[in-house]
Order: structure tokens, then C-alpha cells, then sequence
């Protein structure tokens, strides 16, 4: 269990107990710093709670090749990511990495994921990988249950997927078991700078640190200003279904269509632009049905047990953002909306930057500074 | 473990449990019929194993999830029992082609 922290300082303040802070104090923790996690309630926007549990890779980074590298590294680092967990906590997180497809439905489709493919990897300073485009037949050897309309796709052997829920679940008993102080209901109201540290007004009380991580998904927008950072994210509603569990069939995840460890099968991958509307639409989950039993006639066979509709956190240009603040040093703000596949990055690579107090060169492109361009020019 | 109420009347109808041939009254639901034919473990589930029966009988709880006639994950508290009906009990997951 978590020891509370009876003075209320800490070396690091993480805002936000998603997959993407919960990530981050493990790896702060493992650096050996006293950590707090300040999260809302259970009704809090959590798009860690609604997401669609890829570990992917393929096709991301197109306009930033650094992204695509990124992305590269936290996927060849997931399975040890994984391990360490399990050595931990004793809990298996289902990382596989089979392999993922996109499957196209026309020829259209398969020539602009073919040319899409190229352009990324043609981009100057692409750490490349390997990928396939596959005809009809080529695919269906790989993947034999696909159905007639299926003309082809893409395949990339970096793609892979794991059980989401169960990894939120592992990080925060990876915390409590490292000493992190967890704090639900501790919505950040004000952050201010002072002796050299920050103090932080919430709803259950202040709290110092002398570093602050904002990695509160769409409440960084609000919270950034307050330390000199900016946060431009939007929600970008996507639909879930979620099928019956069935012995497995689907033995490689794609971009739409997943089986999960357990056997149910996700269908997923809608883009609505909807505000923080969370209602089911039931005209986009019909669509996603209906494109995904095209994919895989089978899954027309099998009862619908949930669905739901979760709110991607979304920067202009779709890319993270990674900055420690200029005016309030030790202020840092990581944002993205793939907090699975980047959870290694985040744990392995990015927390003990932040522990040592300086991102590096490395980080600048990730900068929201990109987004002021206009302002400057 | 469970018996009929004397005064229940209706035809008797055949139909199957993993292949040994059963009788139902008219009216049963195939979790009355399974229950009143001794089978009180329907299936294991699909994660752990455990063995599960019906429990409900009112279509809320999906423990008595049986294949009938080929489809899996049906409830059987919910379909009545037809002449010839082949029920079967499940183990695991289901099968996605049946």
C-alpha cells in the first residue's frame, strides 16, 4: 500500500494517474524519486479507461520523422517494459507482438496506404523498418478469415497490442509498491512557483513539489498556462464494440479489428469531432460494425456484449508534446494520444530525463513551440 | 436436484444434451430443461474455467449460455425447447464459426 507522505512534499508532482502519469511515475519512482500522483475521481474525462490497446506502430509519423523513431523505440521496448512489470506486480499485461495489418477494402484504399508508407519512410532522418504491402492473396495466407471485398493491405511486423485495462491496473500497483503517494480527488486548481518549487491548490489540499509533470490529457490545456507551457489538445471522440469472447481466430491485431487476450473481439477506429460528448452515436457504431464485418464476414456471427465511445487527446498536428517549461524550469508537460504504445517511452526513457531535470536536444522538435509559428512570423 | 411440480402438465419433447437423447415438457426453457434433466453445469467460462449453470432463469445473469443447434453463447433461459433441438454444453470460449 501507498505510505502517504506525511509533510506533503515530494521531489516530483505528476497531474494526472492515466496511462501516461501512472507511466511516468513508475519510471520516477524506479529513478528514485519521491513521487505524488494528483488524479481526479472515477467520473474524470479518462480516455486511459476507453482506449483501444494497440502497441502500434505503423504508418505514425508522417510530418515528423522523430515521431516515428519514437514510436520505433517504445514498441522494441515493450515486451522488456512488460517484463519488468510482471517481475513486479505479478501480473502479465498480454503484450504480443504479432505483427499488425491494415486491411483495405479497395483499391484505392490499399494505393494511398501503400503511397502514405512510402512518403513516411522516404521522409529525411526516418529511422526506417520494414514493412509489406500485400495483395489479396498474400494477405490471405497471413490472414485466411478475411472476407471477399478485402483487396489487399499493409503489414507491418512492429505492431502489436496488449491489455490496456490490465496495464493502467499493473502501473498503479507498480507505484504503490514503489512508495508513489496516489492521490485521488486532488484536482489541481492553481500552480503556482515558489522557493524554488511549486506549490499546487487542489481539491483535497495543497501539495509542494519541487518538480511538476503535467500529464493530465485534456485537462493540460487548462493547467499548462499556469507554468508557462501551452497545451493545445482537443478531444476527438472515437467508438469501441466490443464482442463476446470467442476461442481465438484473429491471430495478428489491425488497425480496426482486434481479439484481445481474453477472446472478445474490438471493432473500433471512428473519428468524430464532438466535443467532450461522451453519448454513443448509434449511426457511427452501425458504420464501424458494418466495416468490420466486411473485413472479417465472421464477426457478423457473434453477439455484441458493450460498447462505448472514449475521447482521443489530440494536439493541431496529432504528435506529442514534450516540454519542460522556459520561465518555470522543473515544470514539465508531456501530452499524446497514444499513452499505450509510448507507455515504455514513457516509463524507460522519458521519466529519468525528467528526474535529472533536462529533456535534451532530443525533445525540441516536440516542443508546442511548433504550434506558435504564426504568432512569431 | 431439482423435480417437477406435480400438477405441471404438457407434452413431452425430445431433443438432445451433447448428443444423449433428453425430454423436455412443452413450454420448457432449454436452462429448465438442462436443470430438470440433472445437467446443472451448462459450461466453463472463458477465462478462468470456472464451471458455471443457470442461474437467473431471467435472462439477466448469462451463466446458462449453451450452443443450441450449432450457435454458440446462446441463452438458454431464453429459447424454448423445440423437438429435436440439439443442445450442447460449452467448454471455454466459444467458437466464433458455431
Amino acid at each position: 500500500m501507498t505510505q502517504p507522505n506525511r509533510g506533503g512534499e515530494y521531489d516530483v508532482a505528476i497531474v494526472g494517474g492515466g496511462l501516461v502519469g501512472s507511466a511516468l511515475a513508475w519510471g520516477l519512482a524506479r529513478s528514485g524519486q519521491r513521487v505524488v500522483v494528483l488524479d481526479e475521481g472515477d467520473i474524470a474525462v479518462r480516455p486511459s479507461r476507453g482506449n483501444f490497446a494497440l502497441v502500434w506502430v505503423q504508418g505514425k509519423g508522417l510530418g515528423m520523422p522523430e515521431y516515428a523513431g519514437w514510436t520505433k523505440q517504445s514498441s522494441d521496448d515493450w515486451a522488456g517494459f512488460a517484463g519488468l512489470l510482471r517481475d513486479q506486480t505479478g501480473i502479465d499485461v498480454a503484450f504480443r507482438r504479432p505483427g499488425g495489418f491494415m486491411p483495405a477494402l479497395s483499391e484505392e484504399d490499399l494505393q494511398a496506404r501503400a503511397n502514405a508508407m512510402m512518403r513516411l519512410h522516404n521522409q529525411p532522418d526516418m529511422i526506417r523498418y520494414p514493412y509489406e504491402v500485400m495483395d489479396r492473396e498474400t494477405l490471405r495466407r497471413e490472414l485466411p478469415v478475411i472476407g471477399p471485398e478485402v483487396v489487399g493491405g499493409t503489414y507491418c511486423p512492429l505492431d502489436g497490442h496488449c491489455n490496456s485495462l490490465r496495464l493502467l491496473r499493473t502501473l498503479h500497483t507498480g507505484i504503490g509498491l514503489l512508495g508513489v503517494d496516489y492521490r485521488p480527488n486532488h484536482r489541481v486548481e492553481r500552480i503556482e512557483r515558489r522557493d524554488g518549487g511549486f506549490r499546487l491548490a487542489t481539491a483535497g489540499g495543497e501539495i509542494g513539489a519541487g518538480k511538476v509533470v503535467l500529464a493530465a490529457g485534456h485537462d493540460s490545456a487548462r493547467l499548462a498556462p499556469m507554468v508557462g507551457l501551452s497545451a493545445p489538445v482537443r478531444p476527438q471522440r472515437g467508438h469501441i464494440i466490443v464482442t463476446e469472447k470467442t476461442a481465438p481466430f484473429l491471430h495478428h491485431p489491425t488497425g480496426y479489428v482486434r481479439q484481445t487476450d481474453e477472446g472478445g473481439v474490438m471493432i473500433g477506429d471512428s473519428f468524430e469531432e464532438a466535443g467532450f460528448d461522451t453519448t454513443l452515436q448509434p449511426g457511427v457504431s452501425s458504420a464501424i460494425a458494418a466495416r468490420a464485418i466486411r473485413m472479417f464476414p465472421l464477426l457478423g456471427r457473434l453477439n455484441v456484449v458493450r460498447s462505448w465511445a472514449a475521447l482521443r487527446v489530440l494536439t493541431p498536428d496529432g504528435f506529442p508534446i514534450y516540454e519542460q517549461s522556459a520561465t518555470a524550469p522543473g515544470a514539465f508537460v508531456v501530452t499524446c494520444h497514444s499513452g499505450v504504445t509510448l507507455a515504455a517511452n514513457h516509463a524507460l526513457t522519458l521519466a529519468p530525463l525528467i528526474a535529472a531535470g533536462d529533456l535534451g536536444d532530443r525533445f525540441k522538435v516536440f516542443s508546442a513551440r511548433r504550434f506558435h509559428v504564426p504568432q512569431a512570423a | 436436484m431439482f423435480r417437477r411440480l406435480p400438477e405441471v402438465a404438457g407434452d413431452a419433447i425430445p431433443f438432445t444434451i451433447d448428443g444423449r437423447p433428453a425430454s423436455a415438457r412443452a413450454g420448457d426453457s432449454v436452462a429448465a430443461a438442462l436443470l430438470a434433466n440433472g445437467v446443472t453445469t451448462c459450461r466453463n467460462t472463458p477465462v478462468s474455467g470456472a464451471p458455471r449453470g443457470p442461474y437467473c432463469m431471467m435472462g439477466v445473469c448469462f451463466d446458462c449460455l449453451v450452443t443450441i443447434d450449432g450457435t454458440g453463447n446462446r441463452q438458454g433461459c431464453q429459447v424454448r425447447v423445440a423437438p429435436g433441438m440439439a443442445v450442447e454444453t460449452q467448454d471455454g470460449k466459444r467458437e466464433v464459426e458455431r
